[in-house]
């Protein structure tokens, strides 16, 4: 057979959270979860990821896949798929546009019919567009293992390149936003194709009332180990009125903050500059969209 | 493992190994070989095959994950006489094709863009080119392409308008 096939493996399919969560259990740390499968089945042709089994959650999707309002929060399941997210209403109503613009960038429509934010978030890869609005909304991803529940905060969540503080017999099940008055937000990607994985993006998010930024998310792909969370420009901006002079200054700590490398995709002083552009960009258009 | 589907209405029954891949599935199980296999990371949309009427990257989905689900490759677009399902027939008539590998990707995608949509004939372009931006094609620099989805747009809306 061909070159590309994943390595021998076993699988079976989840009937329940909790039957995943006792599956991952009996297996002991030599499963991996299955959800829309377009991150791990490349990985596992690549043999950089190696399970000895499958756990299936796609006939979770009834119980997984949602997005819905709870009290001052938005919670979105683990196995929405991307493309319910970036049709959402719910979301272009509460978070203009963060979401629709990172997701109209990420993958193609195809893969966006499979892919899930679980596994977005999982796969941890640096580039990828999703994470980077889930930090700068301060998303929290709700994990249950065999002793319940429990959240981590998306600082917390992505350990390294493809590595998560999700344990071997938990798994993720939901990502929480907080919901905040005058919000406006923005995604911005550089890309040499479309669909492709983003040379650099950055997701930045404001809440600003009276006048006054009350809180500021920042976050910067594919310029570093992991997602890269701008927290020294989220601390300038706090307590400030908005104005193009003040974003241009979080660019440049975007850009001073960043930890890029060279690679295919460019030499790293390139993407330290695009990322302080792109920060400003994303962090102006926010604003406009706040104070509309 | 037993995996059964539907693949263009017929049913399909096998014991595969779970790591086998779906576009493999259908081309060697089944023996369908209109799917095409292409570049095997779900960057190139050759692959591509409906799954309960949805576009999917079959190089990129097991076999085992459409198990119990109903599958539609390229040999199921035309009508049982073999009439031309006439997103077929309108990449003949726009020769959107050349070398013929992405066809069957952009044929299926093509389909399920005209079937989604509440307006066919009114598509705009920037539609139909994110529509079928998961799909590469080499030969035709896609306008071609863009030209037969809406061939076969307008073909339906005037065959229901004669009905």
């Amino acid at each position: 057979m061909a070159m590309q096939t994943p390595a021998p493996c076993d699988y079976s399919r989840a009937t329940s959270v909790d039957d995943a969560i006792g599956q991952l259990q009996a297996l002991g740390g030599n499963a991996r979860i299955l959800a829309g499968g377009h991150s791990l089945i490349p990985m596992m042709k690549l043999r950089l990821s190696n399970p000895g089994h499958l756990i299936d959650i796609n006939p979770l999707e009834p119980e997984l896949n949602y997005i819905r309002q709870q009290g001052n929060e938005i919670h979105i399941g683990a196995m929405t798929r991307h493309r319910n997210i970036l049709e959402s209403d719910l979301l272009a109503r509460t978070f203009p546009h963060i979401f629709a613009e990172a997701e109209a960038v990420l993958a193609d429509p195809v893969v966006r019919n499979r892919g899930t934010i679980g596994g977005s978030l999982c796969q941890s890869d640096p580039a990828e567009d999703l994470s980077g609005v889930v930090v700068a909304l301060k998303g929290i991803a709700v994990v249950r293992g065999p002793d319940g529940e429990r959240t981590i905060d998306m600082d917390e969540f992505h350990v390294g390149p493809y590595m998560t503080a999700v344990q071997s017999t938990e798994m993720l099940t939901e990502v929480r936003f907080p919901i905040q008055a005058g919000h406006g937000s923005a995604h911005e990607k550089v890309e040499r194709r479309a669909g492709d994985f983003a040379i650099v993006a950055a997701s930045a998010a404001l809440s600003i009332q009276g006048g006054t930024i009350r809180s500021a998310g920042v976050a910067c792909s594919a310029v570093g180990p992991t997602t890269m969370h701008i927290k020294r420009a989220e601390e300038m901006l706090i307590g400030k009125a908005p104005s193009e002079q003040l974003f241009a200054q979080a660019g440049e700590m975007a850009k001073a903050d960043v930890e890029p490398s060279n690679d295919g995709r460019g030499p790293a002083d390139y993407k330290r500059h695009v990322a302080g552009v792109l920060t400003t960009r994303a962090l102006s258009r926010a604003a406009a969209t706040a104070l509309r | 493992m037993l995996v059964s589907m539907s693949i263009n209405g017929q049913a399909y029954s096998h014991d595969v190994e779970p790591r086998l891949l779906l576009v493999h599935y259908i081309r060697e199980n089944a023996e369908l070989h209109g799917t095409h296999w292409g570049c095997d990371t779900s960057n190139c949309g050759i692959c591509v095959v409906l799954m309960d009427g949805e576009p999917i990257k079959s190089c990129t989905t097991l076999a085992a994950m459409a198990d119990g689900h109903e599958i539609t490759t390229v040999e199921g677009l035309p009508a049982a006489d073999g009439t031309l399902d006439p997103i077929q027939q309108g990449f003949h008539e726009m020769h959107a094709l050349q070398c013929g590998f992405c066809t069957p990707g952009m044929m299926v995608t093509g389909r399920w863009l005209i079937d989604k949509h509440p307006n066919p004939t009114q598509m705009t372009e920037h539609e139909i080119r994110e529509a079928i931006s998961g799909g590469l094609c080499r030969c035709t620099g896609y306008n071609n392409i863009i030209k037969a989805i809406r061939w076969a747009a307008a073909y339906e809306a005037n065959a229901a308008g004669r009905r």
